[in-house]
């Protein structure tokens, strides 16, 4: 029953974004391309990663704003390991990557688990860490594509039957993690300790350490964008991906992961992030201004969450026995 | 205002008469009287469920009264809302003082009817002077300016009751005032009560403690079972009489006939000790039977639950479960040593809305119906269809979000979720607080049927019929000590209030 009633809000949000996707074929039908939905799509896969790691952060009634700030520092390690030692094999980058970002994530997963120091306070201050220890790291210095080895750099963009390896990447992130969500026991954790987090401390379920969990997860899959990011764009500096964090998080809302926690889902994730994704690739094509992007983002947002805020208002409580089966 | 003489003494200043009160199933007061007398205390006295919240909710305006007069000096009069309460000079007390924390001492009294200077400002200084003096007057040493935050809980007790002072109330309303308090400040308190008396205030002191009612009230009235069964002057009563008003009582309710055949020991709790909630817990328990714990509110009973079940860690004590020593650190070994807990709050921390009926009964059994971290959703619909089954839930599909169900098939999924876990003891908190008679039927029903089954059943209740109707033996509780534990002929109503309630051990 939940699970048609998510479907049925994923499928307005598909339609809708179909539905853009008609409008802009209008204007510009090339848009519609498979090649160039493909692009956007491999655009969008950072987007994407990031929003089904915050999604379970978001399902723990938890927030991660420092996502953008974890890649950025992890995207600048790699880059200057690449050019203190271009000769190490790319799974060693990305174990780094993926490991570096994990300890960072763990770092505030233990401050929210074992302080009980609220989610937004944690992640904003780390956030600022993060960056100010890539300025230490990188005294502030970019490093450059000519600095990074070729092999460092190919490694997104290569193709595999027809798509890059970005776009791959993000495809199995979504398969692990529908998987992970729906088939574990971590990933019932999650949904239990969202929705009723009294119920879960009886049931045997560890309120904070599930939130851990779920910290290093997002932090996991920031490390590993982390590198995907400074290879595809060739380059490394204290700001990259500034203000992404909003992204990240308006995709989740966008996509109908509750803020207030328990109800959400990787497909949601993903087709909220996809919504952003098609907006931003799309309005410079039909020449919008890209400054509207922002407001369509916005307005995005809050319909959204309009929506979902009316569909748990109707339902109201029930006490008429035929009002529990609704067809 | 001068001490009431002896003729206005007879004259209530607030009568109430022929109160009743109806909630949705349940008749809460039923044409119940209660008189105030200014310069005079009168002690309300009753059980858990009584009625006395409502009399004060109805006193407060919180509440409106189905049927009855309720009369100030000598006029009848309505009370449609908070404010008009307010208005005509009755405050409340409460347990749980209603105060601000982040405002100052001097804010709190005055908030809402604050003094005001130019342009319609709040006048900072003339509140605070304002309420040192008032301070002053019942010669407590708080300052102010000091947030409320930094107070205890007896120098809040004083700043709500200096704000009934500075809105001129006449009525003082005082839900178990000293339930929070040190020995000292108890003393403190009569004090004021005093103080009060002598301005002329009418007092309405609702209390357990028999010490503090013969000490300080004039008048008392019994309620029982939203019933008024007495009133007279405090002089002419024994503590005795008192006890058996409040609980002597017609069977109005039937409970299951059980076979007291109790089997062989299963848990065994040795010196549980708490830094600040409890101390020298030890007890036993048996397969199939049904052990009460009574106490008033405040005597510690959840707070030890909670610590056996591993939610909070007591300082000291040794679970034994069959004989062998058991360490339960947190609430997944209980449930892996088959110890379950239902708490009180079932729609706090019961079931999970947005999750299907499937998914809510396997959450505490989940390490049963997964292999490696991995799922197996085909055992856990085996798991949740069997147990739904034998609780009569029927629902459309297992898939369906609890939240979609009714409020009794809910409790079933509750209990479902429980059973599942195939618990050898089962701690029910206030298992049918706030449901109604048919609901409790059934509930006690399940009771009995789980311990013939042989269950092990600790039943947490502040309800004397249910713990001597239900349970096989009763370990009465109080101010974090067991004080007594009673069984077979012994378990009577009057021994339970008195070791409750502490009246020496005279009986």
């Amino acid at each position: 029953m939940i699970k048609t009633f998510l479907r049925a809000r994923e499928a307005i949000l598909a339609g809708a974004i179909l539905l853009l996707l008609a409008l802009i074929a209008i204007r510009f039908a090339g848009f519609i391309a498979p090649a160039n939905l493909a692009n956007v799509f491999n655009d969008t896969a950072p987007l994407i990663i990031l929003a089904i790691g915050q999604m379970i952060v978001i399902l723990t009634r938890c927030i991660d704003l420092s996502v953008a700030a974890n890649l950025a520092l992890t995207g600048m390690v790699v880059a200057m390991m690449n050019v203190a030692a271009p000769g190490l094999p790319l799974i060693f980058t990305i174990t780094v990557a993926i490991g570096l970002g994990t300890t960072l994530g763990m770092f505030n997963g233990l401050m929210v688990w074992k302080l009980g120091i609220p989610p937004i306070v944690v992640t904003l201050g780390t956030m600022t860490i993060f960056r100010g220890t890539i300025f230490l790291l990188s005294d502030g210095k970019w490093v450059n594509s000519h600095e990074m080895s070729a092999a460092f750099k190919a490694f997104p963009r290569a193709m595999i039957l027809g798509l890059p390896v970005l776009s791959w990447i993000a495809i199995a992130t979504i398969l692990l993690f529908t998987l992970i969500l729906s088939r574990t026991t971590l990933g019932r954790a999650f949904f239990a300790v969202g929705g009723n987090p009294h119920a879960a401390v009886y049931a045997g379920i560890n309120v904070g350490r599930t939130q851990f969990w779920a910290f290093t997860i997002s932090g996991a899959l920031a490390g590993l964008t982390g590198y995907l990011w400074v290879a595809r764009y060739a380059v490394a500096y204290v700001d990259i991906a500034l203000g992404f964090e909003l992204d990240v998080v308006a995709a989740c809302v966008i996509g109908g992961i509750a803020i207030a926690g328990g109800v959400g889902s990787v497909g949601g994730a993903v087709l909220g992030a996809l919504f952003l994704g098609i907006i931003k690739n799309a309005l410079p094509v039909v020449n919008i201004s890209p400054f509207w992007q922002l407001s369509i983002s916005g307005a995005a947002i809050i319909i959204a969450v309009a929506l979902n805020a009316r569909a748990a208002r109707t339902k109201g409580r029930i006490i008429l026995k035929r009002a529990e089966h609704p067809a | 205002m001068q001490p009431a003489a002896t003729a206005a003494a007879m004259t209530p200043m607030l009568s109430l008469d022929g109160i009743t009160k109806v909630f949705p199933g349940v008749r809460a007061l039923s044409e119940v009287s209660l008189q105030l007398y200014p310069g005079q205390v009168t002690a309300l006295v009753g059980e858990n469920g009584a009625g006395k919240s409502t009399v004060v909710k109805i006193l407060t305006g919180i509440y409106q009264p189905d049927g009855g007069t309720i009369t100030l000096d000598g006029a009848a009069v309505t009370f449609p809302n908070a404010k008009a309460a307010a208005d005509a000079g009755i405050t409340a007390i409460h347990q749980e003082t209603v105060l601000f924390d982040e405002l100052t001492v001097a804010e709190n009294i005055f908030l809402g009817h604050a003094p005001r200077g130019r342009f319609g400002l709040i006048d900072t200084a003339e509140m605070v002077r304002k309420a040192a003096a008032i301070l002053h007057g019942i010669e407590a040493a708080i300052d102010p300016d000091t947030r409320l935050r930094d107070l205890g809980i007896a120098s809040k007790h004083l700043v709500a009751i200096a704000r009934a002072l500075s809105i001129d109330a006449r009525i003082v309303i005082m839900d178990e005032p000293t339930a929070a308090l040190s020995h000292k400040e108890i003393t403190e308190l009569y004090a004021l009560v005093e103080k009060l008396k002598a301005q002329g205030k009418a007092i309405l002191f609702i209390s357990h403690k028999f010490d503090e009612i013969f000490r300080i009230a004039d008048h008392y009235t019994v309620f029982r079972d939203g019933q008024f069964v007495g009133a007279g002057a405090i002089t002419d009563v024994t503590p005795d009489a008192l006890v058996q008003m409040m609980v002597g009582r017609a069977v109005d309710q039937i409970f299951p006939k059980r076979g007291h055949k109790t089997g062989r020991e299963v848990l065994k709790v040795v010196g549980y000790d708490h830094p600040t909630e409890f101390e020298g817990i030890n007890f036993t328990l048996h397969q199939g039977e049904i052990l009460g714990f009574y106490g008033l509110v405040g005597a510690g009973r959840s707070e030890f639950m909670q610590s056996l079940f591993g939610i909070t860690r007591p300082a000291k004590g040794v679970t034994r479960i069959d004989g062998a020593v058991t360490v339960i650190r947190s609430p997944a070994d209980a449930v892996a040593n088959g110890i379950v807990y239902v708490p009180e709050d079932r729609g706090r921390q019961g079931a999970i809305m947005a999750l299907p009926i499937f998914q809510n009964i396997t959450i505490p059994s989940l390490h049963r119906t997964s292999r490696h971290g991995f799922l197996r959703l085909a055992r856990e619909f085996e798991l949740a269809r069997d147990y739904t089954t034998r609780l009569d839930l029927r629902a459309a599909s297992l898939d369906t979000p609890v939240g979609n169900l009714s409020g009794g098939n809910q409790q079933k999924v509750v209990i479902a979720k429980w059973l599942a876990t195939q618990p050898r003891v089962i701690i029910l908190d206030e298992p049918t607080k706030g449901i109604d008679i048919g609901s409790k039927a059934a509930v006690h029903a399940f009771m009995a049927e789980l311990a013939a089954q042989g269950l092990a059943i600790i039943m947490v209740s502040s309800e004397i019929p249910e713990v001597l109707g239900m349970s096989d033996r009763v370990i009465v509780m109080r101010e974090g000590r067991i004080v007594a534990e009673v069984a077979g002929d012994g378990m009577t109503p009057e021994t339970l209030v008195r070791h409750a309630a502490g009246i020496g051990a005279a009986a």
